[in-house]
């Protein structure tokens, strides 16, 4: 039998080598739409840990017998009844927060992150080993949503966790609020930039070009 | 002689290969009972704190509707800080005998206490519509209504909007419009929450002199008094709460009362 990987490899890798965010540009949907402020960021990256950690346990119990003709039906039940439990604690406890996230929580669902994971990893792997590797991505996922959602709402408002930090100009301060760090289109941006940064340290994550242009004289050369 | 043992038989069910047919079924049957277990279990458990929140909710967006309408709270603090509470009977426009607040939940619970409504009616989308409303109002020192805060509810785009219509005293102005429950589309129709949207219904005039009801959410910019602005792109929601508030206020919602308070009998 193959040494395993270490469970803490298995945990850290997803951080920021084998963020499922920067690296294979998975949940891009929701990190668009939560990060407006660092409350729903976190919200949403609790609750998507959560679930992602649950089905991974569900699924890596009854992995040997999932039959292969239904098990990405068998997997999407499992994960959209854990997404449902989940929106309706938040609707319970977190009623505010769970209003701004609105539709995003129950799109957990259809997250390719959750399904990926539980696809790829936690359907031939034992409960132990796929529960780590689906935190780590959780929160390889969370520290993402953190970072932008922290940038956007420290310069989209001035605040931090709803403390003014930098006195706007409305307010008779020196900071002039950018609304686009509260549109979606500032998240973009700053997830692009993410991932130019992290490339740039890691260069190996830097993908192949997918074809290289002919070598054509120039013109007028 | 077959082995009645549930466990051994327990076994020989997951030894079957996962081709089988049997277990396959099986399997999703099994998978999709236990699921249904969990979704149902919360769902139960956790009800009456979300009721709770959203009566918390509806109360604040009240307050907030109130404070929001100018000379209101001054009213509000001479009539003792608190909206009157009234279980109206929908269909004859007055208050009901024998319903109070506190028992209206359980008439409601009572079939024979709604009207189905007929499609041609039913221009709201809800299918059915309760005989008793609670309602709110406001009354002046000389004990006539200032203010009259009327629950609307009616099927959106994605899912029901419930709202609540504040009239002015002479039932033809809205005072204000507050969005208690939606789920439309984020950004498209979801901007019918926002401020600037609720800011417009403030002064619009519903009925023309005639007694016809003009209010409509226009498709664009608003062109008389009995319009407000539409939103981009969220045409749907903006015609379903045209329909919603014009069913609210026509002679199936809250028409006879209209009248009755138009009358002076109420």
């Amino acid at each position: 039998m193959a040494k395993p990987i270490s469970l803490w490899t298995t945990l850290t890798e997803p951080l920021i080598r084998q963020n499922p965010v920067t690296l294979q540009i998975l949940g891009i949907c929701s990190a668009l739409a939560v990060t407006t402020s660092v409350a729903t960021a976190v919200t949403m990256s609790a609750s998507l840990t959560v679930v992602i950690v649950l089905s991974a346990l569900l699924v890596s119990l009854i992995r040997r017998h999932i039959p292969d003709s239904i098990r990405l039906i068998v997997q999407i039940v499992i994960v959209a009844s854990l997404v449902i439990v989940i929106d309706q604690f938040l609707q319970a406890y977190f009623f505010d927060i769970s209003k701004r996230l609105s539709v995003f929580v129950s799109l957990i669902t259809t997250n390719c992150l959750v399904l990926g994971r539980t696809e790829s990893f936690s359907r031939n792997n034992p409960p132990l080993p796929s529960m780590v590797d689906a935190l780590g991505n959780g929160l390889g996922y969370s520290l993402v949503l953190i970072v932008i959602g922290s940038l956007r709402e420290l310069f989209g408002t001035g605040k931090l966790l709803g403390y003014q930090l930098f006195a706007t100009t409305d307010q008779g301060g020196w900071f002039e609020p950018l609304n686009l760090m509260l549109l979606a289109p500032s998240a973009f941006f700053l997830i692009g930039g993410l991932v130019w940064a992290i490339r740039s340290v890691l260069p190996e994550q830097v993908e192949a070009a997918e074809f290289t242009p002919p070598d054509t004289e120039e013109a007028g050369r | 002689m077959a082995d009645l043992n549930p466990i051994s038989a327990w076994r020989r069910f997951l030894a079957l290969p996962n081709e089988n047919r049997f277990k396959t079924v099986a399997i999703a049957f099994i998978v999709s009972a236990v699921c249904a277990l969990m979704v149902s279990g919360a769902t139960v458990v956790l009800r009456p704190i979300q009721a709770a929140n959203r009566a918390a909710e509806q109360q604040a967006r009240l307050e907030a509707l109130v404070a929001g309408i100018p000379g209101m709270t001054q009213l509000l603090e001479q009539s003792g800080g608190a909206l009157s509470t009234v279980v109206i009977n929908l269909p004859k426009g007055r208050a009901a005998d024998d319903i109070t607040p506190e028992t209206l939940p359980a008439a409601l619970d009572n079939a024979a206490n709604w009207k189905t409504l007929t499609p041609g009616e039913d221009t709201a989308g809800i299918g059915r519509r309760p005989d008793f409303v609670q309602i709110y109002l406001l009354r002046n020192d000389a004990g006539d209504i200032e203010l009259a805060l009327l629950p609307i509810s009616g099927a959106g785009y994605v899912g029901p909007i419930n709202g609540i219509l504040a009239l002015n005293g002479d039932m033809n102005t809205i005072a204000g419009l507050a969005i208690t429950d939606q789920v439309e589309t984020p950004g498209l129709g979801g901007r019918i929450e926002e401020p600037a949207f609720l800011a417009q219904f403030a002064g619009t005039e519903v009925a023309d002199p005639s007694g016809n009801i003009r209010f409509a959410v226009a498709h664009g910019k608003a062109g008389n008094a009995y319009e407000v602005d539409g939103i981009t792109g969220a045409t749907r929601t903006s015609n379903a709460l045209t329909r919603t508030i014009r069913f609210w206020l026509g002679p199936d919602g809250y028409g006879p009362l209209i009248a009755a308070i138009k009358r002076g009998e109420f």
